[in-house]
C-alpha cells in the first residue's frame, strides 16, 4: 500500500459562498466519494479561499517575511485535498476520477507521498 | 554441434531483435526492478555469444530467459541487502498466459502497457518503448530522435523513476481501461514509424531502423491482440506505406513523389499482406482511423499507375476518415486528393479553406501542396512564393532539395 495526496485545483469563485444546483451536486459527490472509499481516505479538507492565505518566505537577508496571499497567484488555486491509501497509481487515479471535478476546474493532481526509511 | 563465431553472432543479433521483449518482460517479474532486469538480460545476451559456440539452442528465447532469470535470482540472493535507489516495482501477481512453446509467462503486453501508461508523457512513452520493448541502446534512441544522449538518458531515467516512485503497476489494464491503453500503445508505434518514414530533420529521408522497429512492434501487438481491429489496421497501414520505401528516392537520391515512383519496384508481398489486413480491419464498425488510412494506402497500392488512381474513391475515404478523426492534417490530405480528383482549382480552394487553421500554420506540407496546385494552374509568381514558404518550414534535407529544384524549374 502507498499513500497519495489528491490535490483539488479549482476556481473557488464557483463554489465558495455559492449555493446552487452545481455546488449541491459537488458536495453530494464528495459525500459519495467518502462513503465509497471509507477507510482508504486517510484525511481531507476543503480550504478557505486564497484571500485568507498568508505566505512566509525568506526575505533574502537571513530572516523571514510574512506576506498576504498565496505562494503563487493563479486562476485555479488549491481548493482542497484528500490523503488516500491505494495499492498503486492506477487505483489512486481511479479514486481521483471519483472526486468531483468542476467543469472549469484545474483538475485533480495525484502525488505520491514520499517515504523516508 | 558447434557453431562458428559468425553464425553465433548472427544468431545472437537475430535473437536480440526477436526475443528481447519476451526475455526482459519475463525477467522484470523476477527482479521487480527495470534497471536490474535490463542488466540481467544484457548479461544473458553477452553469455550467449560464448555459450552458443557449443550449439545454438533450438529456442533461443527460452535459453535467454532462463539465463537472465537465473542471473537475477543470483544477484537478489547474493545481495540480500540489495537496495536500489528506487522502490520495488508493483507487479500484478496474476499470471500471464504461458508461451505454448516453453512455458514461460508471456508478459510482453504487460511490458508495453507499462511503457505507455497515461501518467507518462508521449516522449517518455516512445523512449521507454524503444529502450525496454525493442532493446535499443539509449544512444540509438537519442540518435533516432536527434537529441543528445544525455538528454535521452535523463528522459528515460525520469520515466523509470516515475514508474517506481508513483507505483505505476506492471500489469495489463483491466477490461475497462484496456481500450484507451491499446490506443496509446498504437499511437506510440505509429509515431515511431512516422519519425522513421520521413525524418523530421536531417540528411536522410528515411530512418530504416525506426521503420523496422515499428513494424516489429506492430507485428508483436497483432500477435498479442489478434482480435483487435486497430492493431490489424495499423499493421496494414505500416506495411502498405513502407512497401514504397525503395522507390521514394530516385537513382540520384532525389525525392520521388508518388506520381513518379517505379511501381514495379513496390514490395508486392507487403502490399498483399497489407490489403488482407485492411479487409479484416474494415469489418469493425465504425471503421477505425488506422484502417481508413490503410484503405487509402491500399487504393494507391492497387492502382497500376498514377493516372489510373481512383481519386474519387480516395476523396470518399478521406471524408469518412475526417469524420472519424477530425484532424487538420487529414483535412489537408483530403484537399490534395480533391485537387487530383476534380482539378487543381478545386484542390486550391479546398486548401485555402484551411488557411486559417492554426494547427497548420507552420506546417510545410500545406505550403508545398498550395505551391504544386498554383504551378499546375500556371500562376507562377504565387507558386514561387508558396515554394519559398514551404522551404522555410521544411528541415529534412531531401525534401528541401526537392522544393529548391521546383523553384529552379519555375524560374
Amino acid at each position: 500500500m502507498a499513500k497519495y495526496l489528491i490535490l483539488l485545483y479549482d476556481n473557488e469563485s464557483e463554489w465558495v459562498g455559492v449555493q446552487n444546483e452545481k455546488t449541491e451536486r459537488m458536495f453530494a459527490g464528495h459525500r459519495a466519494f467518502g462513503e465509497k472509499y471509507g477507510e482508504a481516505i486517510l484525511g481531507g479538507h476543503a480550504l478557505q479561499p486564497v484571500a485568507t492565505a498568508t505566505t512566509v518566505r525568506p526575505d533574502g537577508a537571513g530572516g523571514l517575511d510574512v506576506t498576504d496571499g498565496p505562494f503563487a497567484e493563479t486562476k485555479e488555486a488549491l481548493g482542497g485535498f484528500y490523503l488516500v491509501e491505494a495499492p498503486d497509481l492506477d487505483a489512486a487515479i481511479e479514486m481521483a476520477k471519483q472526486v468531483p471535478i468542476a467543469a472549469a476546474s484545474g483538475g485533480n493532481e495525484v502525488r505520491p507521498i514520499m517515504v523516508f526509511e | 554441434m558447434s557453431a562458428d563465431a559468425a553464425a553465433v553472432s548472427a544468431a545472437v543479433a537475430d535473437a536480440h531483435r526477436r526475443e528481447w521483449a519476451f526475455t526482459l518482460a519475463a525477467t522484470v517479474r523476477v527482479t521487480r526492478d527495470l534497471d536490474l532486469a535490463e542488466e540481467c538480460v544484457q548479461d544473458a545476451y553477452a553469455r550467449a555469444l560464448t555459450a552458443w559456440r557449443d550449439g545454438i539452442p533450438d529456442r533461443p528465447g527460452a535459453w535467454l530467459t532462463t539465463t537472465a532469470r537465473r542471473r537475477a535470482l543470483d544477484v537478489l540472493r547474493r545481495d540480500v541487502l540489495f537496495r536500489r535507489a528506487m522502490p520495488e516495482l508493483v507487479v500484478d501477481e496474476a499470471e500471464s498466459a504461458p508461451d505454448p512453446a516453453d512455458g514461460f509467462p508471456d508478459d510482453r503486453l504487460r511490458l508495453i502497457c507499462t511503457c505507455c501508461h497515461p501518467a507518462l508523457n508521449r516522449d517518455a512513452q516512445v523512449a521507454l518503448t524503444l529502450r525496454l520493448v525493442c532493446g535499443l541502446s539509449t544512444a540509438d534512441v537519442a540518435r533516432a530522435f536527434l537529441v543528445s544522449e544525455a538528454t535521452m538518458a535523463a528522459r528515460i531515467t525520469r520515466a523509470k523513476k516515475k514508474i517506481a516512485t508513483a507505483r505505476i503497476p506492471y500489469r495489463v489494464p483491466s477490461t475497462d481501461d484496456l481500450a484507451p491503453r491499446v490506443e496509446a500503445v498504437l499511437a506510440v508505434v505509429y509515431l515511431i514509424f512516422s519519425t522513421g518514414h520521413t525524418a523530421p530533420r536531417g540528411s536522410d529521408l528515411v530512418r530504416a531502423e525506426l521503420v523496422e522497429r515499428a513494424l516489429d512492434l506492430c507485428r508483436m501487438l497483432r500477435a498479442l491482440l489478434p482480435e483487435d481491429p486497430d492493431a490489424a489496421g495499423l499493421l496494414a497501414l505500416l506495411l502498405l506505406t513502407d512497401a514504397r520505401r525503395e522507390t521514394r528516392l530516385d537513382a540520384s537520391g532525389a525525392l520521388a513523389l508518388l506520381r513518379d515512383q517505379d511501381r514495379s519496384a513496390w514490395d508486392r508481398a507487403a502490399i498483399a499482406e497489407g490489403i488482407a489486413l485492411v479487409r479484416e480491419a474494415l469489418r469493425a464498425r465504425p471503421a477505425g482511423r488506422y484502417a481508413l488510412q490503410a484503405a487509402i494506402a491500399a487504393v494507391h497500392a492497387a492502382a497500376p499507375s498514377w493516372d489510373d488512381t481512383d481519386w474519387q474513391e480516395i476523396v470518399g475515404l478521406y471524408d469518412v476518415l475526417l469524420q472519424r478523426w477530425p484532424s487538420p492534417v487529414v483535412a489537408l490530405n483530403r484537399a490534395v486528393a480533391v485537387g487530383f480528383a476534380f482539378g487543381p482549382e478545386h484542390g486550391l480552394a479546398a486548401l485555402d479553406a484551411l488557411g486559417a487553421e492554426p494547427h497548420l500554420a507552420g506546417y510545410g506540407y500545406l505550403a508545398a501542396a498550395r505551391a504544386d496546385f498554383l504551378r499546375r494552374l500556371d500562376r507562377t509568381g504565387e507558386a514561387r512564393l508558396a515554394y519559398e514558404e514551404a522551404l522555410l518550414l521544411t528541415e529534412n534535407e531531401v525534401e528541401r532539395r526537392f522544393l529548391q529544384q521546383r523553384l529552379v524549374e519555375l524560374a
